[in-house]
C-alpha cells in the first residue's frame, strides 16, 4: 500500500478551472474521503491521481516517487467508476480475471483461478461468476466491481462515487461492507463522494472540495464540530444545520428580523470579538423544545422520520429546524419555545462565511 | 374542467374496458376502441403503400420469366407462359441460325435443355458470357471496399470519438462533405488519373475508389457508435495495465459488433449497387454487373427478359442480406436519435 | 371532494404480476407515499391511477366517478415526473401556461393563474428562461407550477426529488410538503426513499415485489411494522432483526446471551411460537447501552454519525446489529458491551411466516401496541 501526495495541482479545461492548487496527502492504509458537490473537481482530482488526465501544474507523488510521466497502467492503482465499470459481455468471472490477464501482469491461469476464487468468497459473489454481468442487479454489480480493483492488490483504490447509483437501502448495505473491508486489507482508499453521510461514516479524514478547491481537511468530527465555514457546515449533518442571521447589542444575542433574544455576555459582551452582524449556525439536534425556553416561534411543519422528527419553526422572519427524538407531539401551528446548546453555537461572517 | 362528450362505442369501453384484454404496457388512450381502429388502419395503410411500391419489383421479375414477345408485349401481359430465355440470354453468348443450319439443329436429339430454349428463338449458344465472371467481380470489388472502409473508418472513429483533436468538427465536416458529391461530376477526373496510373480498368482501382467513398460514411457512423459506448470501460482497461490498442480490440470491438455490422452492410450495398463508375473506368477486366446488366444487347435490340434476369439475380444477395441483417440496419438507422 | 379508491387494481403481464390486486382508498386531502424498492410495483400503480398504464383487472374510482377506462387527459389528475419533462423549446411561463392554454382557457384567467403558482414558488426570476438553463431543484419547480396550475384535484408525483442533488432534496421535500399543506390537494407520491415517504406522507404504502406488505401511518411503519420486510426497509438502519430459538419466555440469542421477553408478550409468544425460532426486532435507537444488559457483544465498528454514534456489534461472528449510542463515551474496537432493550418497544416476528406477532391474544392481526 502507497502513501499519495499532491502538491498544488491545477487542471483547466479549456476556460474551466477544475482545479486549483490542490494539495494534500493520503497516508498509507488511510481511508480518505473527498467530499463536495456537483462539480467541485473530485472526479478530476482522482483521474489526475490514475493518470487518466495530465496536470497543468503541480505533482503527484506515490511514496515520494513522481508519478506524473507514467500512464496509467503502470502506476498501479485501481479506478472503481460510479457506473459502466462491468464489461457486459463477460461473465463476472472474467471480469474479475480481466485486470489479473493484462500484459503487464501475465499471471497464469491457474494463479488467476485461485485469486478470482478468494475475492468471491470475501464478497460473497461466488454464486455469481458464471453469470454474465448484464444480469446483474444493481448492487451485486457494484460488488463486482469492487472485486475487480481488489484483484489486483494495487497500491492504491480510488472510488468515483461507486454507491451513489444504488437505493437508499443497499447503499447503507454496502458502505458497511466496504468499510469492513478497507479495515481489514488496510488499503489506501480515496473515495469520493458527494453524500455526507458516506464521507462521515467512512472516512478517517475528510477534504471538503468546493469550485476546484480546497476548502478542508480534517477527521469527520474536526469536519462536524468545526467546520471552516458556512459551506462546509451546511455540507455535512443532516439535516442541515440552521444558519441564521444575528447580531449582538449589548451582551444580548439577537436573532434577526424577529424578537429573539438571549444574554451572552461572555460572547456579546464587552470583551467579545463578534462583528456588528454575523450568521449564526447551530445544529437541529442542538436546538431543543422547552416550556422555558429563551427563544420562541411558531411551529410550520413537522416531518416524523421514525427515528426522530424534524420541528420547522417560525422565529420573526427566519426558519430554523428542531430535531426531536421519537415521535413528537407538538403539531403544526402550535406556539413553542427553545433553547440551543451554549457550546455548540458556530460564528460566521456574514460576507465571506468563514468562521470567526 | 370539461371533458368531451363520448360516442357510443367510447362510453361503452369507458365501462367495460377494451374488447381484447390488455396484456402489454400500453396507456389507455391506447387501448379506447377509437386508438385501435386507428392502429388497424394504419396498418392496412402501410401494406398497401409497400404493395405498391413492390409492384416494380414484382414486374422485373415477371419480365425476367418471360419470353421474348412476352417482355415487350403490349398491352402488358400478366398472364403469360413462362420461359427461360432471359436466363438463357443472360448466361451465355447466343447467334443466330440461318434458316439451313436451324433445320439441321432441330433434327439433332444431343442438346441440352439450354440449347432447347435457345433455340426457340432460332439460336445457337456459342459458350458461357461474361456475366458470371462480372458477378463474381462484383463480389470481390465490393467486399474488399467493404472490408477497407469499415477498418479505415473504426479507427478513425474511434480517435474522433475518443481525443479531443484541434479543428475536429472542421475535420469531420469535411469528411462528410466528401459524400455530398455526385459520383459523376468527379468521374472524369478520376477517369483521367486512373489512365495515367494505370489504373483504369483494374480490381484495385475500383477497390480503392469504392473505399474512398464508403469511408466518410463509414467513420460518420461508427463515430456515433463508439460515442454510445462508455468511455470508462477502456479507462478501466487502461487503468489495470492494458495499453490503448488493447483496450480497443477487447472492449470497444465486442461491443461495437452490431455498428460495425451496420455500418458494413450499408457500406456493402452501396459499392455493390454502384453505376457511374464502374461504367465509365472499367472495360473488359473489371467490370462489375450494374453496368453490363443495363446494357445486354441481342438480335434485334435490346434484351428485355435477360436485363430483367439479371437484375433479379444481382438483387437476391441483397434483399436476403437486408433481411437476416434487418435488426442491425434498423440500429443503424435509428441510433442516438431514439433513446431506449 | 378528491378521493381516489382503487378496488383490486392489478397489472399482469403475461403469467407475472408487476402489480398484484391492491385496494387502496386514498381521502381527500390526504398526503400518501408509494414506498419500496426497485421494480416494486409502485410506480406501475402510479401509472395506473392516472391512465398512463391500462389495467389488466380491477377499477379505479376518483371521487366516486369510474376512471378506469378514461383517458389520462379525461382524469382530473396532474402529473408531476422524475426528470421533470418540461418542454425544452418552451421559456418557463410558456411551459407553465401551456395546460391552460390547451384546454383553451381565456387569456386573462392564465394569467392570474400562472402569476400565483409563480409566487407560491417563488419562481418569478425564471419566467424568460428556457429549461436548460436551469438548476435541477428549479426545474422541478416549474414543473410543480406547470402541475398546480390547472387546479386538478389530484397530484400524481413519481419520484420528483430523485434527479436532485441531495443537498437540495431536503429544501424542496419540506416546499413540496408546505405545498401540499397550502393547497389541501390529494398527493399520491412514488419514491424508494424511506425517509421521504416518512417525512411527507400521511399514510405510506409499503411495496415490495408487486405486493402491498403495509399501508399505516409513518408511525405504524415504523414502530409496528407488519412483516420482517416492512421492518427492514423502513428506518435507516432499518430494524434490527436477531433470530434464536425461543423457549421459556427467552430467547437465545447468537454468543449465549439470553433475553427474557417482556412479560406482556409471554401469553402470545408461547401460544403461537411455543418452543420455536423466533425473530426479535428492535429499532437501533431503542437499544440502551447498559453494564447489567441481558445481551452481550462484541464492538466490530462505529460509525460517527455526527450527533451521534452507532455501534456495530458483533453478537457472536456473522450476527451484526446496530445500537445507537451517544458521544460523549469512547466505544473501542473490540471492546465487550452490554445492552437491553425497550420493553414497550421491542417486537417480534415469526420467521416462517415473516410476519409480525402481537401481545394480544393470537387471534387477531396486528393490535394496537402501546407506543
Amino acid at each position: 500500500m502507497s502513501q499519495v501526495t499532491l502538491e498544488g495541482v491545477t487542471k483547466h479545461f479549456r476556460i474551466v478551472t477544475a482545479l486549483h492548487e490542490v494539495s494534500f496527502d493520503i497516508k498509507d492504509g488511510e481511508f480518505f474521503v473527498m467530499l463536495g458537490p456537483t462539480g467541485a473537481g473530485k472526479t478530476t482530482t482522482l483521474r489526475v491521481i490514475a493518470g487518466l488526465e495530465k496536470q497543468d501544474s503541480g505533482s503527484v507523488t506515490f511514496d515520494g516517487a513522481t508519478m506524473d510521466k507514467l500512464p496509467p497502467a503502470d502506476r498501479d492503482v485501481a479506478f472503481v467508476f460510479q457506473q459502466y465499470s462491468l464489461y457486459p459481455n463477460m461473465t463476472v468471472y472474467d471480469n474479475l480475471a480481466f485486470p489479473l490477464r493484462s500484459p503487464i501482469r501475465r499471471t497464469k491461469e491457474a494463479e488467476i483461478k485461485l485469486r478470482v476464487g478468494e475475492i468471491a468468497e470475501v464478497l460473497r459473489i461466488t454464486h455469481l461468476l458464471p453469470r454474465k454481468t448484464a444480469k446483474l442487479s444493481g448492487g451485486e454489480m457494484q460488488r463486482v466491481s469492487i472485486g475487480r480493483a481488489i484483484v489486483r492488490s494495487p497500491r492504491i483504490y480510488l472510488m468515483d462515487e461507486p454507491l451513489s447509483n444504488l437505493d437508499a437501502k443497499l447503499r447503507e448495505a454496502l458502505r458497511v461492507e466496504l468499510a469492513h473491508l478497507q479495515k481489514t486489507q488496510g488499503s489506501t482508499t480515496l473515495f469520493v463522494t458527494h453524500d455526507q453521510i458516506e464521507a462521515l461514516t467512512m472516512a478517517e479524514r475528510i477534504a471538503v472540495l468546493n469550485m476546484g478547491q480546497i476548502v478542508q481537511i480534517g477527521s469527520p468530527t474536526d469536519i462536524y464540530d468545526r467546520p471552516a465555514s458556512t459551506f462546509v457546515a451546511q455540507l455535512v449533518g443532516s439535516p442541515k444545520i440552521n444558519l441564521l442571521d444575528a447580531n449582538c447589542e449589548d451582551g444580548t444575542l439577537c436573532l434577526a428580523r424577529g424578537e429573539n433574544r438571549a444574554r451572552l455576555a461572555d460572547i456579546c459582551g464587552d470583551g467579545g470579538t463578534l462583528p456588528p452582524k454575523f450568521i449564526l449556525g447551530v445544529r437541529p439536534e442542538d436546538v431543543r423544545l422547552q416550556s422555558d425556553g429563551v427563544f420562541g416561534g411558531e411551529v410550520i411543519l413537522i416531518e416524523p422520520l421514525g427515528v426522530e422528527t424534524l420541528v420547522h419553526i417560525k422565529a420573526g422572519e427566519q426558519t430554523l429546524v428542531c430535531t426531536v427524538p421519537g415521535i413528537s407531539s407538538t403539531r403544526r401551528g402550535d406556539t413553542v419555545r427553545f433553547n440551543v446548546t451554549r457550546d455548540r453555537l458556530h460564528f460566521f461572517d456574514p460576507a465571506r462565511g468563514t468562521r470567526l | 374542467m370539461t371533458a368531451t362528450v363520448p360516442s357510443t362505442a367510447q362510453r361503452g369501453f369507458a365501462e367495460t374496458g377494451p374488447a381484447s384484454p390488455v396484456v402489454e404496457s400500453v396507456r389507455v388512450d391506447q387501448v379506447t376502441p377509437g386508438a385501435r381502429t386507428g392502429l388497424r388502419v394504419r396498418l392496412i395503410a402501410a401494406i398497401v403503400v409497400a404493395f405498391i411500391m413492390l409492384i416494380p419489383v414484382f414486374w422485373m421479375a415477371m419480365t425476367a420469366i418471360k419470353s421474348r414477345p412476352d417482355a415487350t408485349a403490349s398491352p402488358p401481359k400478366v398472364l403469360f407462359k413462362p420461359s427461360w430465355d432471359g436466363f438463357v440470354g443472360l448466361f451465355t453468348n447466343r447467334t443466330q441460325l440461318s434458316a439451313g443450319a436451324l433445320k439441321q439443329y432441330q433434327k439433332r436429339t444431343d442438346l441440352s435443355y439450354w440449347e432447347k430454349v435457345a433455340l426457340i428463338r432460332g439460336m445457337r449458344i456459342l459458350g458461357p458470357s461474361k456475366f458470371v465472371g462480372q458477378l463474381r467481380n462484383s463480389l470481390v470489388i465490393s467486399l474488399a471496399s467493404t472490408f477497407l472502409a469499415v477498418a479505415l473508418g473504426l479507427l478513425s472513429a474511434y480517435a474522433f470519438s475518443r481525443w479531443d483533436i484541434k479543428g475536429k468538427g472542421d475535420w469531420l465536416f469535411f469528411i462528410l462533405s466528401t459524400r455530398m458529391l455526385p459520383a459523376v461530376v468527379v468521374t472524369i477526373p478520376i477517369f483521367l488519373m486512373y489512365r495515367a496510373l494505370g489504373m483504369y480498368d483494374t480490381h484495385i482501382g475500383m477497390i480503392l475508389l469504392y473505399t474512398a467513398f464508403n469511408l466518410s460514411f463509414s467513420v460518420w457512423l461508427l463515430k456515433g457508435f463508439i460515442d454510445e459506448i462508455p468511455k470508462e470501460y477502456e479507462e478501466a482497461a487502461l487503468v489495470d495495465g492494458y495499453s490503448r490498442l488493447q483496450a480497443f480490440g477487447k472492449i470497444v470491438l465486442p461491443q461495437a459488433a452490431t455498428g460495425i455490422v451496420a455500418t458494413a452492410v450499408f457500406c456493402l450495398i452501396f459499392a455493390w449497387n454502384e453505376f457511374a463508375f464502374s461504367l465509365m473506368l472499367t472495360s473488359a477486366r473489371a467490370r462489375t454487373a450494374p453496368p453490363s446488366i443495363a446494357t445486354i444487347q441481342g438480335v434485334g435490340g435490346i434484351e428485355w427478359g435477360s436485363i430483367a434476369a439479371g437484375t433479379l439475380l444481382f438483387l437476391i444477395p441483397v434483399v436476403i442480406m437486408t433481411f437476416a441483417l434487418r435488426n442491425y440496419l434498423l440500429r443503424g438507422v435509428t441510433f442516438g436519435a431514439i433513446r431506449q | 371532494m378528491a378521493t381516489i379508491e382503487l378496488k383490486q387494481v392489478e397489472k399482469k403481464f403475461g403469467e407475472n404480476y408487476a402489480v398484484r390486486p391492491v385496494d387502496l382508498t386514498i381521502n381527500d386531502g390526504e398526503f400518501v407515499a408509494l414506498l419500496g424498492p426497485s421494480g416494486c410495483g409502485k410506480t406501475t400503480t402510479l401509472r395506473m391511477i392516472s391512465g398512463l398504464e391500462a389495467v389488466t383487472g380491477g377499477r379505479i374510482y376518483l371521487d366516486g366517478k369510474d376512471v378506469t377506462w378514461l383517458k389520462a387527459s379525461e382524469r382530473d389528475i396532474a402529473f408531476v415526473f422524475q426528470f421533470f419533462a418540461l418542454y425544452p423549446q418552451m421559456t418557463v411561463r410558456q411551459n407553465i401556461a401551456f395546460p391552460l392554454e390547451s384546454q383553451g382557457e381565456k387569456q386573462d384567467v392564465i394569467s392570474k393563474r400562472v402569476d400565483e403558482v409563480v409566487d407560491m414558488l417563488r419562481i418569478r426570476p425564471m419566467l424568460k428562461l428556457k429549461p436548460h438553463m436551469l438548476s435541477g431543484g428549479d426545474k422541478q419547480r416549474v414543473a410543480l407550477a406547470r402541475s398546480l396550475v390547472r387546479r386538478p384535484a389530484c397530484f400524481l408525483m413519481d419520484e420528483p426529488l430523485g434527479a436532485l442533488d441531495a443537498e437540495f432534496r431536503e429544501a424542496m421535500r419540506a416546499e413540496i410538503k408546505r405545498l401540499h399543506i397550502a393547497q389541501h390537494a390529494t398527493t399520491v407520491y412514488v419514491t424508494h426513499d424511506q425517509v421521504e415517504a416518512m417525512a411527507m406522507g400521511d399514510r405510506i404504502v409499503v411495496m415490495s415485489n408487486a405486493i402491498v406488505q403495509q399501508i399505516g401511518t409513518p408511525a405504524e411503519v415504523y414502530h409496528d411494522p407488519a412483516n420482517l420486510f416492512v421492518a427492514n426497509f423502513i428506518g435507516s438502519p432499518g430494524m434490527q432483526l436477531v433470530k434464536g430459538p425461543y423457549a421459556d419466555g427467552a430467547v437465545q440469542l447468537p454468543g449465549g446471551s439470553l433475553y427474557p421477553v417482556p412479560a406482556a408478550w409471554r401469553p402470545s409468544l408461547d401460544d403461537s411460537i411455543g418452543p420455536g425460532e423466533l425473530v426479535i426486532g428492535f429499532r437501533a435507537e431503542t437499544a440502551e447501552v447498559a453494564e447489567d444488559g441481558p445481551i452481550a457483544g462484541k464492538v466490530f465498528n462505529t460509525d460517527l454519525h455526527g450527533s451521534y454514534v452507532v455501534l456495530h456489534v458483533d453478537l457472536a461472528g456473522d450476527q451484526l446489529v446496530q445500537v445507537r449510542a451517544r458521544r460523549d463515551h469512547e466505544y473501542g474496537i473490540g471492546m465487550p458491551i452490554r445492552f437491553g432493550l425497550n420493553e414497550t418497544m421491542v417486537r417480534f416476528f415469526d420467521p416462517k411466516t415473516e410476519l409480525a406477532l402481537s401481545p394480544a391474544e393470537s387471534r387477531g392481526v396486528g393490535g394496537e401496541v402501546g407506543a
